[in-house]
């Protein structure tokens, strides 16, 4: 009531915020940017936030990192702590500077333990985050045409993202983060050729050195935020560019989205899950202790502690390290070459990075697609993406409990050589295992999917008719339910021109046809094929036809029922 | 009942059973499962008491004369702070065979134990268990032991003496419930896979410093719940449990629509 009149004061604006947009609009268009960024419209979906959740978190670390570098000292110049401050497990010991100030800010500093420990949590949910969203474009498809492009860009985030932590947990120079600076070291040195070459230049001289914590300050704290900063922009710029996806849904197709505009829904409701994101990261960071280095102690090569292990995000390379025999070292014409090492530290790693990389392409080679999408895939639907994500997270899981064989091993009275050999195995059995099982799960969804088009869903409703044939009463389903369940189209594996022409001349760029078909075999000979309308039409009026028979029944249950 | 029998077929039934039938289970376990009996009491002289005790308890493995049995070793010249280590903890007497003898309730009690200590002791010379003043953390210098822990113990026990597994399905065990008392014999006799810190590699001046070091441990923790000390692994489970969990429902309840 009162709505009407309160409208148009609001929208007079006062002289000076006038002539302050008139300013920037005369100047740097700024009318056409809100214009074009206030209108945008994003669609509803809880997955669509993991992105943020990472992007969140990540100015938290930015936040509390200014916090940080304002106390700690990049230096292994030799220092004593001092007798005075506390933790009394450290008092006069020999130490790097680096792990004394890190010690003293946690222990001295106001609030410095809290934005270590929130500093490091957000490094974890960052990662984690980044993980999860990509999780989520993977196995919607969210990838496909026209964002195979955004996809690397995504990709590399997560491998700067790896490097950010790696370079930022080994700062503190504790025996852990001297320990993972070591494994490093190792692989590098594994590496034919250049190895040892790399490790001298990366270090400057023998391992450990001097130099690596101010080097590895400069790539924590410039080189990596700087590219990952970057890359975000370019990120968040081919999101507006491209508009977003959304899931198949009533009146959503590859040619509109439907959702809320930017400006106020999604800024007021990303600005409040920006606060959520702080608080989390926040209480976390209060209550929950993380890299305790005085417990580790500072760093000499000549420990190692048990439970010696990396970040989540890199515990994949330390299982594999784990996993893998030792016996594979040989020593060619005086060199050594270190399979032991090469294989788990730098081709296993490379295997999974770059088919998670190129996945885009390979699937987009195989089914030799060129429209755009921008409707997702429901999982299901694309069973082999699918099963072949869930069979590099099946790899990927296990090497990650792999790298915890130990705490597995306390934790479930288990023998640690058991568990070792148990891991070796199903790391080459478990991903062909899930991939067939997600596959044939997908398939069978899929053939649920299409039992409900037809049929409706199951009432539990038996019904006698009068001629003694019984029925079960099936509702069917409304608009909405089956517009997101026919919205996909059929995939099948590509049909190629024969090999020689009429006149038996060979085709040129037959072969790359031939090997596009076997790719385009593997992911699409095995499906169910989607309800089609003349189907769903058929389906209908046998339907009909059993209601009205059904009807007279119906009644006669309904009032004894009564 | 016709209540119960409408609702048999809710979602949460199957959750609800379930729940129910581990309830159940544990209820049953708990009622018997096998506890640790008593042994007898003590009589007044104790090398007769603890030779009686002996052969009661632990002739069967280490034979009559305690010169030992192809199952379990002679303990002759092992000493009384091996054998007062192995019985306060509980470890002896061995309940079965497994990787490794368990800590348990202790099933002789500590006058008991010295009993027995003495009379193996009486049969030769080894370490004699440690006086008060040898074990007494406050004597200790923290820091220094610390530095001993690291080089010399976290390996295997974790750098806080949280614990960590060994082969074939032993481990060196958490030492956050261990008596300054046990912490010193185990380092004097090695006990199990442990090796032996004799006062030429660990001085007692050393193994009071380990002490204090291991004491200290068991201070609040000033960064809040410790989550087991057990690193980056817990770190990253719970990242995962509490922070991606919570963040989630954050995300589902944002994401819905409001209308």
């Amino acid at each position: 009531m009162s709505a009407r009149t309160e409208v148009p004061q609001q929208r007079k604006t006062s002289p000076t915020v006038a002539a302050g947009a008139d300013f920037l609009d005369t100047r740097v268009g700024a009318s056409k940017m809100v214009k074009e960024f206030a209108r945008k419209i994003f669609p509803d979906h809880w997955s669509f936030l993991l992105g943020e959740i990472a992007l969140f978190s990540f100015v938290i670390l930015i936040l509390s990192g200014i916090f940080l570098t304002m106390f700690f000292v990049p230096s292994m110049t030799e220092v004593h702590y001092p007798e005075d401050a506390l933790p009394v497990t450290m008092q006069g010991l020999e130490m790097s500077e680096a792990f004394a100030s890190t010690v003293y800010m946690s222990y001295h500093v106001p609030g410095g333990l809290l934005m270590r420990q929130i500093h490091h949590w957000a490094a974890l949910m960052f990662v984690g985050a980044m993980t999860v969203h990509m999780m989520r474009v993977f196995f919607t498809g969210a990838f496909r045409r026209p964002r195979e492009l955004n996809w690397l860009v995504g990709f590399t985030l997560l491998i700067l993202g790896l490097a950010a932590g790696f370079s930022g947990y080994s700062l503190p120079d504790d025996v852990l983060s001297g320990n993972g600076l070591r494994i490093a070291d190792g692989v590098l040195r594994a590496i034919p050729l250049i190895g040892s070459y790399g490790s001298y230049m990366l270090f400057g001289g023998e391992f450990p050195g001097t130099d690596i914590i101010p080097r590895l300050f400069t790539v924590h704290i410039l080189l990596v935020p700087g590219l990952i900063l970057a890359l975000i922009a370019v990120h968040l710029f081919l999101i507006v560019w491209h508009k977003h996806t959304q899931f198949p849904g009533p009146g959503r197709t590859d040619r509109n989205v439907v959702g809320y505009p930017l400006f106020p829904v999604y800024t007021a409701k990303a600005g409040g899950f920006f606060f959520i994101v702080f608080g989390v990261l926040a209480v976390m960071g209060a209550t929950m202790s993380i890299n305790n280095v005085w417990n580790y102690g500072p760093y000499d090569p000549s420990i190692v502690g048990a439970g010696a292990q990396p970040d989540w995000y890199m515990l994949f390379l330390e299982g594999a390290l784990r996993l893998m025999p030792g016996q594979t070292e040989y020593v060619i014409g005086g060199f050594t070459l270190s399979l032991n090492i090469l294989v788990p530290g730098v081709v296993i790693p490379g295997i999974l990075f770059t088919l998670l990389a190129l996945f885009p392409f390979i699937e987009g080679f195989a089914t030799k697609d060129t429209g755009e999408h921008h409707v997702l895939d429901r999982p299901r639907n694309a069973p082999v993406r699918t099963a072949s994500g869930v069979a590099i997270l099946s790899v990927f899981f296990v090497l990650v409990a792999a790298g915890s064989n130990d705490l597995i091993a306390t934790h479930f009275h288990l023998s640690l050589n058991a568990i070792t050999w148990a891991f070796r195995v199903l790391f080459f059995v478990l991903p062909v295992v899930t991939f067939i099982v997600t596959k044939r799960i997908c398939l069978s969804l899929q053939r649920k999917d299409r039992e409900l088009v037809l049929h409706g869903h199951e009432t539990g409703r038996v019904v006698r008719f009068a001629s003694g044939e019984y029925i079960e009463v099936h509702r069917p389903l409304d608009e909405h339910e089956r517009w997101v369940l026919v919205a996909h189209g059929p995939r099948r594996p590509l049909e190629i021109p024969a090999e020689e022409d009429s006149a038996g001349v060979r085709r040129p760029g037959h072969r790359r046809d031939r090997l596009r078909q076997s790719l385009s075999r593997f992911f699409y000979e095995d499906r169910v094929e989607p309800v089609t309308p003349a189907e769903l039409a058929a389906a209908h009026a046998h339907d009909e036809h059993d209601a009205v028979d059904a009807r007279p029944a119906r009644e006669t249950i309904g009032t004894q029922s009564h | 009942m016709k209540a119960l029998a409408a609702r048999r077929r809710h979602r949460l039934a199957p959750v609800i059973l379930m729940a129910l039938a581990l309830l159940f289970t544990g209820v049953v376990y708990a009622a018997i499962a096998p506890s640790a009996a008593q042994a007898d009491t003590a009589s007044a002289d104790d090398l007769t008491e603890g030779e009686r005790l002996f052969i009661t308890n632990c002739s069967t493995c280490h034979g009559l004369d305690a010169e030992g049995t192809p199952e379990a070793p002679s303990l002759i010249g092992v000493g009384a702070a091996s054998v007062h280590f192995q019985i306060v903890t509980g470890r002896m007497p061995m309940d079965a065979n497994s990787p490794q003898a368990e800590a348990k309730p202790p099933q002789l009690d500590e006058e008991q134990a010295q009993q027995v200590a003495a009379y193996i002791a009486s049969l030769g010379p080894g370490p004699s268990i440690p006086s008060a003043e040898q074990v007494d953390p406050t004597l200790g210098d923290a820091a220094a032991g610390g530095a001993l822990f690291r080089t010399n113990c976290a390996m295997c026990h974790n750098a806080v003496g949280a614990g960590g597994a060994l082969t074939e399905g032993k481990y060196a065990p958490a030492l956050y419930e261990s008596t300054p008392t046990e912490i010193y014999e185990a380092m004097l006799t090695g006990p199990q896979s442990m090796p032996v810190f004799n006062d030429a590699t660990l001085t007692e001046e050393d193994k009071r410093d380990v002490i204090a070091y291991l004491i200290e441990q068991r201070e609040p923790n000033p960064g809040g719940l410790s989550l087991g000390s057990l690193g980056p692994v817990s770190e990253g489970l719970w990242v995962f449990v509490v922070g991606m969990g919570v963040l989630i429902c954050a995300a589902v309840w944002i994401g819905s629509r409001s209308s």
